[in-house]
């Protein structure tokens, strides 16, 4: 590529760079703010103190916040990986009647907006008793269509011939899936426990839905909470609680960047 | 999702051994048996109860009086609800299109080999790590009125200031921006993606034919795109018919409720008017409206899309 052009291009890079990444800078930078400087309109704070941090902590529970929004999104995590893993490898696998209704019921779900069964789904929640707890935030969301497809997909470029030998070698299936093909998969288990993850991480309605105890809460609501208790008074603070809620996806985000647009265009598309 | 058609049919030579065959069957369920009872429980039944609720005047409880179709006489004729249409289907032309023109211009911007651009990827995708919660309290500081940025923008350049979030002619719109900047990370991430699956001979080949960078996008690049950018337009249309976050935390549904899209307008009669009839025969028209969408775009796209 010729200079100019490379100059040219490298220009457009960064500032799509400072424009795009403007928000979470700006976010960092008032975190580490004392009420002055806010109210000043300043962009660079003048010390990096960490007083906000300490004092988010006192302002609302976030350390349980942040350990149920842990658990929950690890728990679905790990039963998005085995429910779908499963599903997975009887479409690929397994010759039975029914699974193609079986296929095309699961091809429906992608079809039906959550959103629209919210209701229902609340009134379950609430009459199996589990609301305000890890159940109710994490079961519902174990079957997913989309993990399904995308493990099926990686699934289908392990040679069926593995499969056969392992059947003369009088391996049972169960053991062929278990010991065979989920560490051939590794890679793809990875995107889809970052994507699941991080959606769960960062859900919103449902744990609105279902949880009303400062025990119970996630991450996600602890900022509602703080913003509106706080809203007026003191912005550095709410940033504080918003880059500590930001931080360990980005960072999840950053390590797996590569693998997850790999996996979500595979998924996608083929 | 259109690939229904490379599964395998049962072949027939293993139906002449019943047993087996029986077996296969009942271990195969086994393993689909999990997935069937979570989307029963939470997809299937809650979809059809949603349906049989529509039809009723009902509460948190549940049902206690059959109606008809009176809920959707009721809603289609309230104010309430046609505004809510009219914000969903403006909040869609507003992010859909501006949102998939930025990440594809995005990434094919970072679609170039040269020195540092793995810094560039990782800084155009990271908004795929923000939680709708926490950018959306970011933006709400952003419009703030009096010390966000935006006024202090508007204040340099000699603007009056403008109450974003509290203007019926702005929320909307100031909601919608801060969705697209939310989106990007993710549409970003899809077409790079597909940008990179693209074979590189059809390059190497325009490059020797020496044609232009725009003829090259508008002839390789875009027909090659065209599955990826069909995929990310359905979700993307789908996922603004869902949106919900950054109203709850930006604007409530309001002012005058301009910005009470659909979703923000269900949960707000199920769970804050307590009218659950209301709210199902809403969720009912968001289902069908999602559906339509789907389909259309299938049958739309199956023709025009380029596939390898």
């Amino acid at each position: 590529m010729i200079l100019a052009k490379r100059i040219s291009l490298y220009t457009v890079l960064v500032i799509c760079a400072i424009i795009m990444m403007f928000p979470i800078f700006y976010a960092f930078s008032i975190s580490f703010m004392d009420g002055g400087e806010v109210m000043g309109g300043q962009l660079l704070p003048s010390s990096l103190s960490l007083d906000n941090y300490l004092e988010v902590f006192q302002k609302v529970p976030l350390l349980t916040y942040l350990l149920n929004s842990f658990v929950t999104s690890a728990i679905v995590m790990i039963g998005q990986l085995l429910v779908s893993s499963l599903a997975a490898f009887a479409f690929v696998f397994m010759k039975f009647k029914g699974r193609d209704f079986v296929f095309f019921l699961f091809i429906s779900t992608m079809m039906i907006p959550w959103e629209a069964t919210m209701v229902p789904n609340f009134m379950t929640i609430q009459s199996l008793g589990w609301t305000n707890s890890y159940l109710g935030l994490t079961i519902p969301f174990f079957a997913l269509a989309f993990g399904t497809f995308l493990l099926r997909q990686h699934f289908k470029t392990i040679p069926q011939e593995l499969y056969e030998a392992s059947q003369v070698a009088g391996i049972s299936r169960f053991r062929f899936f278990w010991n065979v093909i989920l560490p051939v998969s590794r890679s793809s288990l990875i995107t889809l426990g970052i994507y699941s993850f991080l959606t769960n991480w960062n859900m919103y309605l449902w744990p609105l839905l279902v949880t009303n105890t400062e025990s119970a809460r996630t991450v996600q609501i602890g900022l509602k909470q703080l913003q509106t208790q706080e809203i007026a008074s003191d912005w550095g603070i709410v940033m504080a609680g918003v880059v500590i809620v930001i931080l360990p996806t980005l960072l999840l985000l950053f390590a797996g960047q590569k693998k997850l647009q790999k996996g979500l265009t595979q998924g996608a598309i083929k | 999702m259109n690939d229904s058609r490379d599964l395998q049919p049962v072949p027939p030579q293993e139906s002449r051994r019943p047993k087996r065959n029986l077996f296969a069957f009942l271990e195969g369920w086994l393993y689909l048996l999990p997935s069937i009872i979570l989307f029963g429980v939470f997809v299937f039944y809650p979809m059809f109860r949603t349906i049989y609720l529509s039809f009723f005047l009902a509460d948190q409880m549940g049902p206690f009086e059959f109606v008809g179709l009176e809920n959707y006489q009721y809603i289609l004729s309230s104010d309430s609800f046609q505004s809510s249409v009219k914000a969903t289907i403006l909040f869609v032309l507003y992010t859909v299109p501006a949102g998939i023109l930025l990440a594809l211009f995005l990434a094919l911007l970072t679609n170039e080999k040269i020195k540092g651009i793995g810094i560039f990827r990782t800084l155009f995708s990271s908004t795929m790590g923000m939680s709708v919660a926490a950018s959306s309290v970011i933006w709400m500081f952003m419009y703030n009125p009096s010390i966000g940025v935006f006024s202090r923008i508007a204040e340099w350049l000699g603007f009056p200031a403008i109450q974003w979030l509290q203007d019926p002619d702005y929320a909307l719109l100031a909601v919608s921006l801060s969705t697209v900047w939310m989106n990007a990370g993710f549409a970003y991430l899809i077409i790079l993606g597909g940008l990179q699956n693209i074979d590189t001979h059809l390059y190497e080949n325009a490059k020797v034919a020496g044609v232009s960078y725009l003829y090259q996008l508008r002839r390789i690049t875009l027909p090659m795109l065209s599955p990826t950018l069909f995929f990310i337009v359905t979700v993307s249309f789908i996922n603004s018919f869902q949106t919900f976050g950054q109203i709850d935390i930006l604007t409530k549904g309001g002012p005058v409720e301009s910005t009470n899209v659909i979703v923000y307008s269900i949960y707000k009669d199920a769970f804050i008017n307590n009218d659950v009839g209301s709210a199902s025969a809403q969720a009912v028209i968001l289902f069908f409206c999602v559906l339509l969408l789907t389909a259309l775009q299938f049958k739309l796209g199956e023709r025009k899309v380029h596939y390898q």
